[in-house]
């Protein structure tokens, strides 16, 4: 009776905990074992999972934000901030997703990106576009919203990429690579924009890179898996 | 809830109807047609059909046009794209013969004839200089027995299908990186190709040759006009029993479809030894290790067979427009003496029906093409299951099965429901030929498409139904306004499922074309073949345009 209301007492203390907490998300590929990972996040700090290619690192983000392809199998829960949300739908997880490639939708402005993020019901068309344009100012890109981002430069591409993340109100980051695209002297200062914006708004992050320094520069947790 | 019926629906509308017709064709093939007092099996028909005169020879036609045809057109194919492929010539000839695509198998052959027929184009260019004729000579060109021309014909249209769907294989196959292989064991480009490239392309295109083969072997718009007629195809006397008046006959053109389905399965049977054949005398080619380094002729021959065909169909359509605006014009002279728009101010207050029906019918089978094809495309992106070979196959069905042996039946099953020559019918048998197409056009494009986008459109908190209409359809817009417009020019021209569900009382512009066939009014039919030419050419029109438009301010979409 003692042990069992321990394991009661110890699986109910993480509930009211803030962050990110992964209990023992495990990803399969046909019966083998890609990872296996027990964690927790708090808010504004980074858990890094490096491994070489094929290693299974990306299906980690694909569980926790609720997109795993069908092929492989996942167990194990995901919760932030107390509510387990692995059963849920991808559109109701709020993970926010930053990839390789900006991925801007190319048939929006950037301001249409960014106010397409915006989550429904804040404001009128007037207030919405404001909000973009406040949140392209964050970013360093004051000015740029009527532009198409096909013309913008690979730096620019992914700090859009970034400010349509951050309004969209997510409750996580998920950061597949999203450095390895950009040049050295771009890859220092896009790094330092994304680590500073998850500190301000107290989100949790899982990235996920096989390059050394995008660990260093997270500075947080690093979990190796895979080789 | 609609996406989920995607896949569902679109086997129902594919497979239902060929399996509803072939029963439709095959009870009545075995005397079982109550309606007209077959109430008992009986072999009545197939005992009936041998006595028919000169049936041997409509299965021989069939048979032999079908083969050489679907042959000459698959060589000429791989010659030209071992010659020239990662070429700058290629890519040229490539947009001159895509357009070709889309012009319906009655006009081409209309165009052909008007070039080929002893009074047509060739020979009044030629004429008197070269041969002295200053009459139309007395040659059997045009339907000549044989069935060559016929042939030519078919020739002409599936070379620049086979050409696409080869295109779509080849950029799968890394060409370059194989050219450079082969190259580098010192292979000339022709025989590198074939041996390298060529295989890893065949494999993928099969369905496609097997449906040209199908075609070729069951066609009957091009044989009614370039065909043989003394006995004619198989097909086409088909087609005349079954427009019989006497109803009995019926039971035989029942039979005949039977047999006609067994021509078509004897024609893949033969084309898969081909294929055998083929295959063993590459292997024996290659062993012994020759690298064939001077292909200059090969090459030529690839390239001007390419030319030829794309040349021919052009000068078709050129002459026809010609016909449709000339006033007196007499042997051999190369140009009318007059234009007139006569010929175009008699027939178009005639033409409005057709012309009303013939959009009607394909902007109904289009939309209802491309709904389908969204929604089962969109169902497997979300179960994460891509339908496979069997799919494929399933896609492929209407276009491997001879037209005339289900769609007899489909017409049986009409009629008893009270539901022939109507225009849901209509919609219905053309959406059989349309949806394939528009999903074999769609697919590849909707596959291409990036998948990160709905996972960060779900990050982003939008619904899956959200981030379709929202994301992926405005991405889409231009390979979806092209299957449209694909889906819309093969319903233009179809000219059986018109003739048979129809029933002559929904005419379209190329039932009409057809018909108009054998009374040989140059000027009428070139009103009406260059009218069913140019549909298909205003529905890529709109394709092209609309994504300019729309998307102008937007570089990655405007391509």
């Amino acid at each position: 009776m003692a042990a069992l209301s321990r394991a009661a007492r110890l699986t109910a203390k993480p509930m009211s905990e803030k962050g990110l907490i992964l209990d023992r998300v495990t990803i399969a590929l046909g019966g083998r074992q890609l990872l296996s990972i027990t964690h927790a996040i708090a808010p504004g700090e980074v858990l890094t999972v490096m491994g070489p290619s094929g290693s299974g690192k990306s299906t980690l983000l694909a569980y926790v934000g609720g997109f795993l392809d069908p092929a492989f199998e996942g167990s194990g829960a995901v919760r932030v901030d107390g509510r387990d949300i692995t059963l849920l739908p991808a559109e109701a997880r709020h993970a926010g997703l930053l990839f390789q490639d900006a991925l801007l939708f190319p048939h929006m402005s950037v301001r249409g990106n960014v106010a397409f993020a915006l989550p429904p019901g804040i404001g009128g068309r007037a207030t919405r576009r404001a909000l973009a344009e406040e949140a392209l100012a964050g970013v360093g890109l004051e000015g740029f919203g009527e532009r198409d981002p096909d013309t913008l430069s690979g730096g620019q591409k992914a700090r859009v990429a970034l400010a349509r993340t951050l309004v969209s109100a997510p409750c996580m980051l998920l950061l597949d690579e999203p450095f390895s695209r950009l040049d050295a002297e771009l890859r220092q200062q896009m790094r330092e924009l994304v680590f500073a914006k998850a500190k301000a708004s107290g989100l949790p992050v899982i990235l996920v890179t096989h390059d050394e320094a995008d660990a260093q520069a997270a500075g947080g947790a690093v979990i190796r898996i895979g080789a | 809830m609609l996406i989920r019926l995607g896949p569902p629906v679109a086997i129902l509308l594919l497979a239902g109807p060929i399996l509803a017709g072939l029963a439709g064709t095959v009870l009545p093939a075995f005397g079982y047609l109550p309606a007209l007092g077959g109430t008992s099996f009986s072999l009545d028909a197939f005992r009936q059909l041998p006595a028919e005169p000169g049936i041997g020879r409509s299965v021989m036609l069939s048979l032999g046009v079908g083969l050489v045809a679907t042959l000459v057109s698959v060589s000429v194919v791989a010659l030209f794209l071992a010659g020239w492929s990662g070429t700058r010539t290629f890519a040229r000839v490539q947009h001159l013969i895509s357009p070709l695509l889309s012009v319906p198998h009655a006009a081409a052959a209309f165009g052909l004839a008007f070039l080929i027929a002893p009074s047509g184009m060739i020979a009044r260019l030629v004429s008197p200089a070269l041969t002295g004729w200053e009459q139309p000579p007395d040659l059997q060109i045009v339907n000549d027995p044989l069935g060559l021309s016929l042939a030519a014909g078919l020739i002409v249209k599936e070379i620049p299908f086979l050409l696409l769907v080869s295109l779509a294989a080849l950029q799968q196959a890394s060409p370059a990186s194989r050219a450079a292989l082969v190259a580098s064991l010192g292979y000339g480009r022709v025989a590198g190709f074939l041996f390298g490239t060529w295989p890893a392309i065949y494999r993928q295109v099969r369905l496609a040759v097997f449906a040209v083969l199908a075609f070729s072997t069951s066609v009957v718009d091009v044989a009614a006009i370039l065909g043989p007629t003394s006995p004619a195809t198989l097909s086409v006397r088909l087609v005349g029993w079954m427009g019989d008046p006497d109803l009995s006959m019926r039971f035989l053109a029942s039979a005949g479809a039977v047999l006609q389905l067994g021509v078509t399965a004897l024609a893949l049977a033969i084309w898969v030894g081909v294929e055998r054949a083929a295959a063993m005398s590459r292997d024996m080619v290659c062993e012994m290790g020759t690298r064939f380094r001077r292909d200059g002729a090969a090459r030529m021959a690839g390239l001007g067979a390419m030319s030829f065909a794309a040349t021919v169909v052009f000068a078709g359509l050129a002459t026809l427009a010609l016909w449709s605006a000339a006033g007196l014009w007499q042997f051999p002279e190369a140009l009318p003496r007059e234009f007139t728009l006569r010929t175009w101010t008699n027939v178009l207050p005639r033409i409005g029906g057709p012309l009303g029906v013939t959009l009607a019918v394909a902007a109904a089978a289009t939309t209802i093409a491309v709904a389908v094809a969204i929604f089962y495309l969109a169902r497997e992106s979300e179960t994460g299951r891509a339908g496979g070979r069997g799919a494929l196959a399933l896609i492929y069905l209407p276009l491997l099965v001879p037209q005339a042996s289900f769609l007899f039946g489909l017409q049986l099953l009409f009629l008893l429901a009270g539901f022939n020559a109507s225009l849901p019918a209509l919609v219905l048998a053309h959406l059989v030929f349309v949806l394939p197409y528009v999903f074999l056009s769609l697919s590849d494009p909707w596959r291409a498409y990036d998948r990160r986008y709905d996972a960060i459109a779900a990050g982003l908190g939008k619904s899956r139904l959200r981030a379709l209409l929202s994301i992926r359809l405005p991405i889409l817009t231009r390979p979806i306004l092209v299957a449209a417009a694909v889906g819309f020019a093969v319903s233009i021209g179809q000219y059986l499922p018109t003739l048979l569900i129809a029933g002559g009382r929904l005419p379209t512009i190329t039932t009409e074309a057809v018909a108009l066939a054998s009374g040989g009014n140059r000027r009428v039919i070139g009103v009406y073949a260059f009218l069913q030419m140019l549909l298909p050419v205003i529905g890529f029109a709109i394709a092209t345009l609309v994504p300019a438009l729309l998307w102008r301010r937007f570089r990655a979409l405007r391509v």
